[in-house]
């Protein structure tokens, strides 16, 4: 399956303008970026959940499976944060010189809670949206276009690159390639990984002039040929709502709750 | 303008790539509205760097390109011309960038300057003439080998060219879709210049052949 298609929301959520969408993604990431404490944080992820369950994904485990590996680096957040030489504070447990803190714990937890929430949320959120889609309605919030081409162009050949890398990686299979901690390994590696800088830059090369051939200056034509409904409306007040929600808890509770 | 009237006139070019020796050596070349042109030739023997020449892709160091009469010099005027050559890329996942079917088929139009409705009629006519209706908002990464093939001809027919250039369209194909690339092209009435190893495919779709042979096209008895 080609990244262009991927939309795997089935709820409310993917009949939103793709504009709505962005609006929900952008505001919530800050409202959970700036929790000052736990009920800023946990209120946000709450958030999250909600966008999630009206999100509906297709498949829930293998979406929470992917939140996972893509917050893969709060491993090294509790592998250094919480130790007394990066937070200092009231002692907790300790292994000779290695000293756990309560306020390095309780940090790396907010963290934590704040890194879910905001993937959560934003893949909840753009999970109901082809790349595509997306990239128009970026693109008429005032993106620039250069930006909107790249993410159009790597979508579309992502998949195309792999394939080349798959094909090369097999080429070398047939022929008794086999990963082993070795030089040998490593420089094979090291002419896949040349090899398909240079394919791609080819590649790129005859996309460009394909492009040309068929009049491109410069310019795309993204279509986002919609109005906001009146769902989009409910959709913005109710983030709105949500926004102020979040911040009262935050500014109000304090950071204990 | 009458179809004896040259839509590519090619005379003397002259190409070498960096450090490596002459492949085009005072070639010559005219297409008109009846030419059903195949080029042959050894792998390494300057046909696609020919096409690239005609596309104003690269520039020839020698000689002329003249297309629909006006002689080509710089991208001003290539950028002028090059939409009424309807060019096909050898492989299609070059030509075909774009999410779906629809917009690929647009994007020349758009370029252009046509309305979206006019655009959005050609992708529908296109598509019609290619006996593709309904693959509009079908992704063109997950298309079949011959699919991609057809749908790439098809940006290049939303140009509405004046001729179309093919390079080795039959690679990657299977006979079926040959066959459907075949009809198509003979349905279409365009004159064509096909550059392909496929001396089958090229007796049943071209009139005339030319051999690239030391730089030049030479006719093929």
């Amino acid at each position: 399956m080609g990244l262009a298609e991927q939309q795997s929301g089935t709820g409310i959520l993917s009949r939103l303008d793709p504009r709505v969408k962005l609006a929900i993604v952008v505001a919530w990431s800050i409202v959970l970026a700036l929790a000052g404490g736990f009920p800023g944080a946990l209120a946000g992820l709450a958030g999250s959940l909600a966008l999630v369950l009206l999100a509906r994904p297709e498949k829930p485990g293998a979406f929470f499976l992917r939140l996972l590996s893509i917050n893969a680096f709060l491993v090294f957040v509790w592998l250094v944060l919480p130790f007394s030489f990066s937070m200092p504070g009231r002692r907790l447990a300790g292994l000779g010189p290695l000293v756990l803190t309560w306020e390095g714990v309780l940090l790396s937890s907010r963290l934590t809670i704040q890194a879910l929430g905001i993937t959560a949320g934003a893949m909840a959120v753009t999970s109901c949206s082809t790349v595509f889609q997306l990239m128009a309605a970026a693109r008429s919030l005032g993106a620039p276009e250069k930006l909107a081409a790249m993410l159009a162009l790597m979508t579309r050949y992502v998949m195309v690159v792999r394939d080349e890398y798959e094909r090369l990686v097999w080429a070398m299979r047939v022929r008794g390639f086999r990963a082993r901690a070795s030089l040998h390994c490593l420089r094979s590696y090291a002419n896949l990984a040349g090899m398909l800088l240079v394919r791609g830059l080819d590649r790129g090369e005859r996309v460009h002039a394909a492009m040309v051939c068929r009049g491109y200056r410069g310019r795309f034509y993204l279509a986002l040929d919609r109005r906001l409904s009146r769902l989009d409306a409910v959709a913005l007040a109710a983030l709105a709502a949500a926004v102020a929600l979040a911040a009262l808890a935050d500014a109000c509770l304090g950071p204990w709750a | 303008m009458p179809a004896s009237e040259p839509i590519i006139r090619l005379s003397g070019l002259r190409f070498a790539y960096p450090r490596r020796p002459e492949v085009l050596r005072g070639l010559d070349l005219v297409a008109d509205g009846e030419t059903r042109l195949g080029l042959v030739g050894a792998n390494g023997s300057g046909k696609t760097t020919l096409l690239s020449i005609v596309m104003g892709l690269v520039r020839p160091q020698a000689g002329t390109v003249e297309i629909l009469g006006r002689v080509c010099r710089g991208e001003a005027d290539f950028r002028e011309v090059r939409p009424r050559l309807g060019f096909v890329f050898q492989d299609a996942n070059d030509q075909l960038f774009c999410p779906t079917v629809a917009d690929d088929i647009a994007f020349g139009p758009l370029n252009l300057g046509k309305s979206r409705a006019e655009a959005a009629r050609i992708v529908g006519e296109v598509l019609g003439s290619l006996g593709l209706e309904g693959f509009g908002d079908r992704v063109t990464y997950d298309l079949s080998g011959g699919e991609k093939k057809l749908v790439a001809l098809g940006t290049a027919l939303a140009l509405e060219p004046r001729i179309l250039i093919l390079d080795e369209p039959t690679t990657f194909l299977d006979e079926r879709a040959v066959g459907r690339l075949e009809a198509i092209i003979g349905g279409l009435g365009l004159p064509v210049v096909i550059v392909s190893h496929d001396a089958a495919f090229l007796d049943r779709v071209t009139t005339s052949r030319l051999r690239m042979e030391d730089g030049r096209l030479v006719p093929v008895s």
